[in-house]
């Protein structure tokens, strides 16, 4: 897999440690966050993260599961999606 | 951050409150180098065939689904018209070609393949014969087999030979299946122009001039627009359209990055991305409720038509900004079985069978999914045809017609297919005969408009 980049979002109801439970499991997968941003929107807990993986075999699958298990513990849905399903839908 | 938070969750909101989705990955396979005369070496040639070239077409858009986030419902296959690559069998009963078609599909594990189907606008030969007269049982005895025929080009007519046949594969079709609602008529499509690429069922089938292998991409995405134009402000008409266009836009581009990923991963050739409201049965998925948000109390009331117009055109135009490989169908689709708003507007009596006729002659196909009565006569349903076929050759556009004359069943019944195919209400047909008219047989030939050189 070439050095892509993520975009991942977790949204749901605010709860203490939620950041740092998500950003370990990323941490442990060697998942690099380029840019963060984190509101309160619509009373929902929104994080959106930036994020680069540069292994060339990443198991995005593996990844995945983990970050949306971690999201169910507490609450939140966890996506991880490559950047490009935003780059192309909101930029030309 | 390169994307605004505010687009980031635009995106995620269409996928999970609004039914964004790829429809359909299709992969179109040629069969021209299968065909033999011994139809079970021909059989053997075409299943090596599918199951090589598709044998990692779901586990491929399964990893293209996860990658980009965005569900990618169906995954399909079209494969060359069989009656023209099975002319040489001589066998009269292609049966066994379909049920080939099926072991295949469902050995690779797709939901349904497409192309049991001949081209016959100008004439038929004895293999296009062969095929037609094997459709009922072959549909019968298949699940995932889909079939189609062309009987109406702009360029040659319509031939009425073919369309009155077409009436009596029905009343067959629906025969063979009346154990369950006459489902077989629900994977067989009559067309006029059909288009070589399209990736939707159950009109898909690998057109002659299309190369060896490519990926079609169907995306769809009715509830997207419906919530984009409900949050509209008093918008004057000229602002829907506008919101739809670039809401289709988004939508489009979202296809072409998952097909061409698909395309590459599967060496195969990126043929076309077809954007076409293809509704569910999923409240608000609807293209009625779109028509409905722009001020009709319901579908099929006066001003539908206008209304639907307006629709289809602001999502090609859409469409074709965001892609060059716009193809297929791409428009609206209006069946109406699953379309939850299709089938209240005929609950209520504000949608008939002729306003739907009228709508075709707007949008991106034809009478789909409509249920009639079971007794309907095989020369009604033939006129049924004819008239779409008339509404797409004249109008140099594609229309199809897909009837389920329900075994037992009449006006004011409900029929549930399942699944995405929905429910329909039985509606009602001219009770006037067209008898005499479709035995006339014939062709009705190329209108003026054939005559571009």
């Amino acid at each position: 897999m070439v050095p892509s980049r993520f975009i991942i979002t977790v949204i749901g109801i605010d709860k203490v440690g939620i950041v740092a439970g998500i950003t370990r499991v990323m941490a442990d997968f060697n998942v690099n966050i380029v840019d963060i941003s984190q509101t309160i929107m619509q009373s929902l807990f929104t994080m959106i993260m930036l994020a680069e993986i540069k292994e060339e075999n990443f198991d995005l699958s593996s990844f995945q599961k983990a970050m949306a298990a971690k999201g169910h513990e507490f609450g939140v849905e966890v996506k991880v999606q490559h950047e490009d399903t935003f780059r192309f839908m909101h930029r030309i | 951050m390169l994307i605004h938070p505010e687009e980031i969750l635009e995106t995620i909101k269409m996928v999970t409150n609004e039914n964004l989705d790829i429809r359909t990955v299709t992969m179109g396979i040629s069969l021209r180098d299968c065909c033999h005369p011994d139809i079970d070496t021909f059989n053997e040639n075409i299943y090596e065939k599918i199951t090589t070239c598709a044998k990692d077409l779901v586990k491929t858009t399964d990893d293209v689904q996860s990658l980009y986030g965005i569900p990618i419902i169906n995954k399909r296959i079209s494969v060359t018209p069989i009656a023209i690559v099975a002319e040489s069998c001589k066998e009269p009963d292609l049966t066994s070609v379909a049920r080939t078609l099926d072991r295949a599909a469902h050995d690779v594990g797709i939901d349904f393949i497409g192309g049991f189907s001949a081209l016959v606008q100008k004439g038929m030969t004895p293999g296009d014969l062969r095929l037609i007269n094997s459709v009922p049982q072959a549909l019968a005895s298949t699940k995932k087999v889909c079939s189609s025929i062309n009987v109406a080009t702009t360029k040659a007519g319509i031939n009425m030979d073919a369309v009155a046949l077409m009436g009596r594969v029905i009343k067959e079709t629906a025969h063979l299946t009346r154990d369950q609602g006459g489902i077989g008529c629900a994977k067989f499509v009559v067309f006029a122009n059909a288009p070589d690429d399209n990736p939707f069922m159950a009109g898909a089938f690998h057109g002659i001039g299309e190369p060896e292998c490519t990926i079609n991409v169907g995306v769809s995405g009715p509830g997207v627009v419906n919530s984009a134009v409900r949050a509209l402000e008093d918008p004057s008409l000229g602002d829907i359209s506008e919101c739809i266009k670039k809401t289709a836009f988004k939508i489009t581009r979202v296809g072409e990055v998952i097909g061409k990923e698909v395309a590459k991963r599967l060496d195969a050739r990126f043929g076309v991305l077809d954007l076409s409201l293809a509704p569910t049965p999923a409240i608000g998925d609807s293209v009625a409720a779109i028509l409905e948000a722009m001020g009709l109390e319901s579908c099929g009331t006066h001003g539908t038509t206008a209304a639907l117009a307006l629709l289809n055109d602001a999502v090609k135009k859409g469409g074709s900004m965001a892609s060059s490989s716009v193809g297929g169908l791409s428009g609206a689709f209006i069946p109406v079985s699953e379309d939850a708003g299709m089938i209240n507007a005929v609950l209520c009596g504000s949608l008939s069978l002729d306003k739907l006729e009228a709508m075709t002659s707007v949008c991106s196909v034809g009478l789909d999914m409509i249920a009639i009565p079971g007794d309907t006569p095989a020369s009604t349903i033939s006129a049924i045809i004819a008239d779409e076929m008339a509404i797409g050759m004249i109008n140099k556009k594609t229309t199809a017609v897909r009837l389920i004359p329900v075994p037992g069943k009449t006006v004011g019944d409900m029929v549930e297919f399942g699944g995405l195919l929905g429910r329909a209400p039985v509606m009602s047909v001219n009770r006037y005969s067209s008898e005499k008219f479709i035995a006339r047989g014939g062709r009705i030939p190329a209108p003026i408009q054939a005559l571009t050189n």
